[in-house]
């Protein structure tokens, strides 16, 4: 039997953290039966991947990790909800192949991007992960293992991409790798002074590069509102490529929790100035690994350290700016006017809503933000989620530690669609996080089962 | 190299057979399970684009032990030969459940002490008939001195680590490298609900060690390397020191 501990405490990446204990196996089935939730590596920033406060355990997906099937003639991929995006690069990027949809950081397991939805820098082109996602199996909360797609039990399917683990538990995943055509990404990197001619550059170059994305000086004000760094990249060719492949890099950890005034105000400026100062006027190309480009922070192994003690929260949003022209603008002023500043902000254009019920990305201007834990952040957040409700905008929940319950309502007029579909699967409300029970009021819940 | 690996289907065994398959080896998969292992076979055929195919798996559990001598003698004949055996399969529990448990107590002290030793002379009289070869056991930090916490389970492994030294003692003039390798807290479904202690390791981190060590014969290896200074300190204490203590 497993040792009890002291007040055994549990915490996503964002490391707020609740009572709670994580029980893995690699037979996840046997483990997540009991539990009303899977959890894999805990990257999501938040509470999506903790227990509700009525449990205390849940089952881990991450010794869970091994591959049942792969094709190299189609890069399709079937495999335990455990294994790591990590993993998936290590084997099969040397073969030619690359996840469609990849997040920041690869220390994603594939249940998690399956629950989460994820986007990556090429989701105009691409897609959400779950577009290449073929089909699941899951354990549903009474006790059934259920094999969906977008022919069998497509509601499920749907709502589970997206659905924070809370349709079922994610037991297995097929997903199609994409081919490329050297293990190189060729990158250019381009600085600009303003967010009108960001948002111009970010937008004509979606056309010739698959990957884009922006990083912005949410400090700046005035005319200089929204300055940053557009980054681009695409696959090399062959003729373009170094004949070597690509060396893992070197990881380096964060030893200790910094004091909170290393990420003051004031050296947050002096390093957003000084990102924005080094970067070049005109475009500068070179080729470089994929995971330098898709995850420069993975090589600081614990970077949410570097909060300090009290933690942080990522706030993400996505604004409708092709409907409402200037939206992107009106959220950063109200950012700034807030006093939201980041360390690190990032700024990316969507393509094409997913299929997922609840899946995050829709056509418009995402903006990811660094908040540290401070008295007033969840204020903000309640401010920055009703300058988002007012252009029609949603939230990343993967990302999210703050909303309350009302505020998600109104941002969400999809979220009774999706708790429909989950009182389906779960009627007696057996599955559950941290992050259900702060969001989805009971009343919403009620309101789905009628 | 030619290996057979006993406990290919969990923990570190699997993390191991994964590090070797990806380097090419070649495999015979032991275990308790024939779903797990042709599981597994699958997982390595998929992960090396070798076929699933590639990869020989027998039954084998160490409560059984007339199979002992024929399963390594189907690894031989599959494989055209052996120079490896790796042995990562044991039992765990903790010792409050030792102690209220004879049952499992006598299964346990048994199948660590007396079945693996068992299964180690069979593969030590193969190794030898051919000539030598590296047999790598799992031990464990517990078994370096008698603690608190792991007092049975760390009596069991005591006992197989001077058996396996004896070992080597005995026949490395005749070519039989014996690795004796002795985890500290390490991420696996063994340890999995433990509060996990300062120093644990990946299971992946170690098996790469673990395959440093076969390829140049290192006959004892702590994992992760830490686990040398701490049990050295830990051999230090007085035993007034060790009675208060609670590791």
């Amino acid at each position: 039997m497993p040792r009890t501990t002291q007040d055994p405490q549990l915490s996503g990446w964002g490391r707020l953290p609740v009572p709670g204990r994580e029980i893995c196996s690699t037979d996840l089935a046997a483990v997540a039966r009991t539990r009303p939730l899977t959890r894999g590596l805990g990257r999501s920033y938040g509470d999506a991947s903790l227990p509700p406060s009525y449990a205390l355990e849940v089952a881990g997906s991450q010794l869970a990790d091994r591959v049942l099937a792969f094709d190299p003639a189609t890069g399709i991929l079937r495999a335990e909800a455990g294994l790591t995006l990590r993993e998936i690069l290590r084997l099969y990027l040397p073969r030619g192949f690359w996840p469609p949809a990849s997040p920041g950081t690869a220390f994603v397991t594939l249940g998690g991007m399956v629950a989460a939805d994820v986007h990556g820098k090429g989701h105009i082109r691409d897609g959400t992960f779950g577009r290449h996602v073929r089909s699941l199996r899951l354990l549903v909360a009474d006790g059934r293992v259920i094999d969906c797609d977008r022919e069998r039990e497509p509601g499920l399917f749907r709502a589970t991409l997206g659905g924070m683990g809370l349709t079922g538990h994610i037991l297995e995943v097929e997903v199609k790798l994409q081919r490329i055509p050297s293990p190189w990404i060729v990158e250019e990197r381009r600085r600009y002074d303003d967010l009108d001619s960001l948002l111009a550059a970010l937008r004509s170059a979606a056309n010739d590069w698959p990957y884009t994305v922006a990083w912005i000086d949410s400090l700046a004000t005035g005319r200089s509102l929204g300055r940053g760094i557009v980054m681009l990249g695409r696959w090399a060719e062959p003729d373009e490529a170094p004949a070597a492949r690509p060396r893992e890099r070197r990881r380096w950890r964060v030893p200790i929790d910094l004091p909170a005034w290393c990420l003051s105000p004031f050296t947050m400026g002096l390093f957003n100035s000084w990102l924005f100062a080094t970067a070049p006027r005109t475009p500068r190309r070179r080729v470089l690994s994929p995971e330098s480009f898709f995850y420069p922070l993975d090589t600081l192994e614990d970077w949410n350290r570097m909060y300090g003690a009290r933690g942080f929260t990522q706030y993400q949003c996505v604004v409708p700016e092709a409907d409402r022209p200037g939206a992107t603008r009106r959220f950063l002023e109200q950012l700034v006017a807030l006093g939201g500043a980041s360390f690190f902000s990032v700024l990316k254009e969507f393509g094409d809503e997913g299929e997922g019920l609840l899946s995050f990305p829709r056509p418009g201007v995402t903006i990811a933000i660094d908040l540290p834990i401070r008295p007033g952040t969840t204020d903000l957040v309640a401010r920055l989620n009703h300058v988002v409700a007012a252009e029609g905008g949603r939230i990343y929940l993967a990302k999210d530690a703050l909303s309350s319950a009302a505020d998600f309502a109104g941002l969400e007029p999809r979220l009774p669609a999706f708790l429909a579909e989950r009182a389906r699967w779960d009627p007696e409300g057996r599955l559950g996080s941290a992050l259900a029970e702060r969001l989805f009021s009971p009343a919403a819940g009620v309101l789905a089962a009628t | 190299m030619k290996i057979a690996l006993l406990g290919a289907t969990q923990g570190m065994g699997r993390a191991l057979a994964r590090r070797f398959a990806a380097r090419g080896d070649e495999l015979f998969l032991l275990g308790r399970n024939a779903a797990d292992l042709q599981a597994c076979a699958q997982d390595l055929g998929a992960r090396t684009g070798k076929s699933a195919t590639g990869f020989g798996y027998a039954t084998c559990d160490l409560e059984v032990p007339d199979d002992f001598g024929t399963v390594l003698d189907a690894a031989v004949n599959r494989m055209q030969g052996l120079d490896t055996v790796v042995v990562t399969a044991a039992l765990f529990a903790t010792q409050d459940r030792l102690e209220s448990d004879p049952a499992f107590r006598r299964r346990l002290l048994d199948v660590d002490f007396a079945r693996t030793i068992e299964f180690c002379e069979a593969a030590r009289e193969r190794l030898l008939a051919r000539g030598g070869g590296t047999l790598c056991v799992f031990g464990s930090v517990a078994g370096e001195r008698g603690r608190k916490p792991v007092v049975l389970y760390g009596a069991a492994k005591a006992g197989l680590a001077a058996y396996l030294e004896g070992l080597d003692h005995r026949f490395h003039s005749r070519g039989l490298h014996v690795i004796t390798v002795k985890p500290g807290f390490v991420r696996t479904g063994m340890t999995a609900g433990l509060a996990e202690p300062p120093f644990a390791g990946d299971a992946d981190a170690v098996a790469a060690q673990v395959v440093r060590a076969i390829d140049r014969g290192t006959p004892v290896v702590y994992a992760p390397p830490i686990w040398a200074m701490v049990m050295f300190v830990i051999r230090l204490l007085p035993r007034a020191l060790m009675r208060r203590l609670g590791f």
